[in-house]
């Protein structure tokens, strides 16, 4: 075991009567992928909300490397090494790719020509080389998850929160966007990522993390959490895993 | 967007500088003067507006306490008309900086954003329009006292230097914002408020400044007005007409651009005085025209004149990937 580079203890989020996340606790590992998956509208996105300081817990305590954490303004975490892409692409659709990079490369940069050269090797790594002088607005749905990822890494972050980066991509994109996430990893950046496609999910995450209703109803590596029957009835409903099994064993 | 250093601003600069060694009449240097005047208002709503996306209705409020500044401290203290001026200048700054950090931190944007500037200037219109410091209803009259000295050039040419001169600085401080970290942070926050602090940047903190600086330019304007007539009331200092065509002239010429106000303001004021002598003694006709202008502009060219010409230059270079960026848009 690695060090935690990030702890959630015991956190909720109240929107008045609706429990968003209750009671959630997880750690990331430095240095490692981890993932969190659920049905939809499990407050997967509403805790990455909360990670990164657009919104303040109800109740519960963020650490990272060892600092609360909690209620911090956005801004001030990005500056901490804490970067997001957002699960609805959010470009600066007014300003060319290369400029919508540089601006995240201008959190440790000051001069423009440097924040220019720094935005431009970024996108090498994440494969907008060809398009940098392309308005941000003409991308395609792939290009704009690209730049979502540029943008974050550009900051040159510890701890990147990945928020559906495969979603709306067709099955050759995801296969192309797989060794991309795998290199930040191998730069030492700790990611944590928020997924739907779960053969993704299955090849690169190290440990799972499932959020049902706010809940975190299970944890663990890949193998186990793919036939941890509460995920089975969380996804498939009441009974499945027993149908499964059966169904199994009746073959 | 144009990142062509400083040049072309040096050239602008240069040639219109050279109009009164060829020009002497009044009545086009007068003219020239005013654009400028408006040149130099229009820069400083463009830098909030145009590259910070907050788009104010109300910057009256600067240029009406730039003018009040440096006329009550010439009128009613005796202070020579520069350090005045200058401190017109700062008190306009100061107006925008407090307003900012007013409105800012508590998340106003667009349009609540613009109504809470338009109410400030009335405020302050109202309160000018009333209180004996600022002239009360009767308004100031700076006393006539001609001279370089007291900055009350005796011919209209060297107060048209004067003007381009302040213009030329605040071209030469758009310039450089456009190139600076804190101009990726201000247009970023024009275009997604939400990604651009996920990057780290100080939303309020940028916005804040951009309003400082936007507020020190709309100042000066207001601090020249009070030099170059001598006299100023608060209808004249923080009546809607000064906000208007201080947003009006970036947006005919190009919001977001170093020289849309410039060409916003030469517009204008070139069609303002067309209006008003196809119109004649209507009252308000004038006015009219102005709107439909202001439709005119949002419907064809939504990035202004400047906006327009580069869209018609790469259509002419590829119009098919012009067609598809526009719809992408």
């Amino acid at each position: 075991m690695t060090e935690p580079i990030l702890a959630i203890e015991g956190i909720s989020m109240k929107f008045g009567g609706l429990h968003a996340v209750r009671d959630a606790s997880l750690t990331v590992e430095s240095g490692r992928i981890t993932a969190v998956i659920g049905p939809n509208g499990a407050g997967k996105t509403t805790l990455f909300a909360l990670i990164t300081g657009f919104q303040t817990p109800t109740s519960g305590r963020i650490r990272y490397n060892d600092a609360d954490i909690t209620g911090r303004a956005a801004h001030l975490l990005a500056r901490q090494g804490i970067a997001r892409t957002f699960q609805i692409v959010q470009p600066f659709a007014g300003l060319t790719v290369l400029e919508n990079i540089a601006v995240g490369a201008h959190l440790h940069i000051a001069g423009r020509a440097a924040a220019l050269a720094a935005a431009t090797e970024v996108a090498k790594l994440v494969g907008l080389e060809p398009i940098l002088q392309q308005s941000a607005a003409t991308l395609t749905v792939v290009g704009r998850k690209r730049l979502e990822l540029a943008r974050a890494l550009a900051t040159s972050p510890k701890l990147l929160l990945l928020d559906e980066v495969l979603a709306g991509l067709n099955p050759s994109e995801i296969r192309d966007m797989l060794p991309v996430i795998r290199a930040i990893r191998e730069r030492g950046v700790t990611i944590l990522m928020i997924e739907h496609v779960m053969q993704a999910v299955m090849s690169l995450a190290e440990h799972i993390y499932v959020l049902v209703e706010g809940h975190v109803i299970a944890q663990g590596p890949p193998a186990k959490i793919a036939v941890d029957p509460k995920v089975i009835e969380a996804y498939l409903g009441a009974g499945a895993a027993a149908r499964l099994v059966g169904g199994a064993n009746g073959r | 967007m144009s990142k062509s250093g400083f040049f072309p601003i040096v050239a602008v600069v240069a040639a219109l500088a050279c109009i009164p060694l060829v020009i002497s009449s009044n009545v086009v240097l007068n003219f020239l003067v005013t654009a400028l005047l408006l040149t130099l208002a229009g820069q400083g709503w463009n830098v909030l507006g145009g590259y910070g996306g907050q788009y104010s209705f109300g910057h009256a409020a600067f240029f009406g306490t730039g003018a009040y500044a440096t006329a009550i401290l010439q009128t009613r203290y005796g202070l020579n008309a520069w350090p005045a001026f200058a401190l017109g200048i700062a008190a306009g700054a100061g107006v925008g900086a407090m307003i900012g950090a007013l409105t800012f931190p508590s998340g106003l944007r667009g349009s609540y954003f613009a109504l809470v500037t338009l109410a400030f200037a009335e405020v302050l219109r109202i309160i000018a329009s009333v209180t004996p410091m600022t002239g009360a209803g009767v308004g100031l009259l700076i006393k006539l006292d001609l001279g370089a000295r007291a900055l009350q050039f005796p011919g209209r040419a060297a107060f048209y230097w004067f003007i381009l001169a302040l213009v030329a600085v605040a071209l030469v401080i758009t310039r450089l914002i456009e190139q600076s970290r804190f101009g990726a942070w201000l247009t970023a926050v024009r275009e997604n408020e939400d990604a651009a602090r996920s990057l780290g940047v100080d939303a309020t903190r940028v916005k804040l400044s951009a309003m400082t600086i936007s507020a020190a330019m709309a100042a000066a304007a207001g601090c020249f007005y009070a030099q170059y007539f001598l006299f100023i009331d608060a209808p004249i200092a923080y009546g809607p007409w000064i906000s208007v065509e201080a947003l009006l002239a970036p947006i005919v010429g190009g919001v977001g651009t170093v020289f849309g106000p410039l060409l916003g303001a030469l517009m204008i004021k070139t069609f303002g005085e067309a209006a008003k002598l196809v119109t004649g003694d209507v009252p308000g006709l004038d006015l009219v025209l102005y709107g439909v202008v202001l439709i005119l502009v949002v419907g064809v060219a939504p990035r202004g004149v400047a906006g327009f010409g580069a869209r018609c230059r790469a259509w002419l270079a590829s119009p098919q990937k012009v067609a598809r960026e526009g719809r992408a848009a």
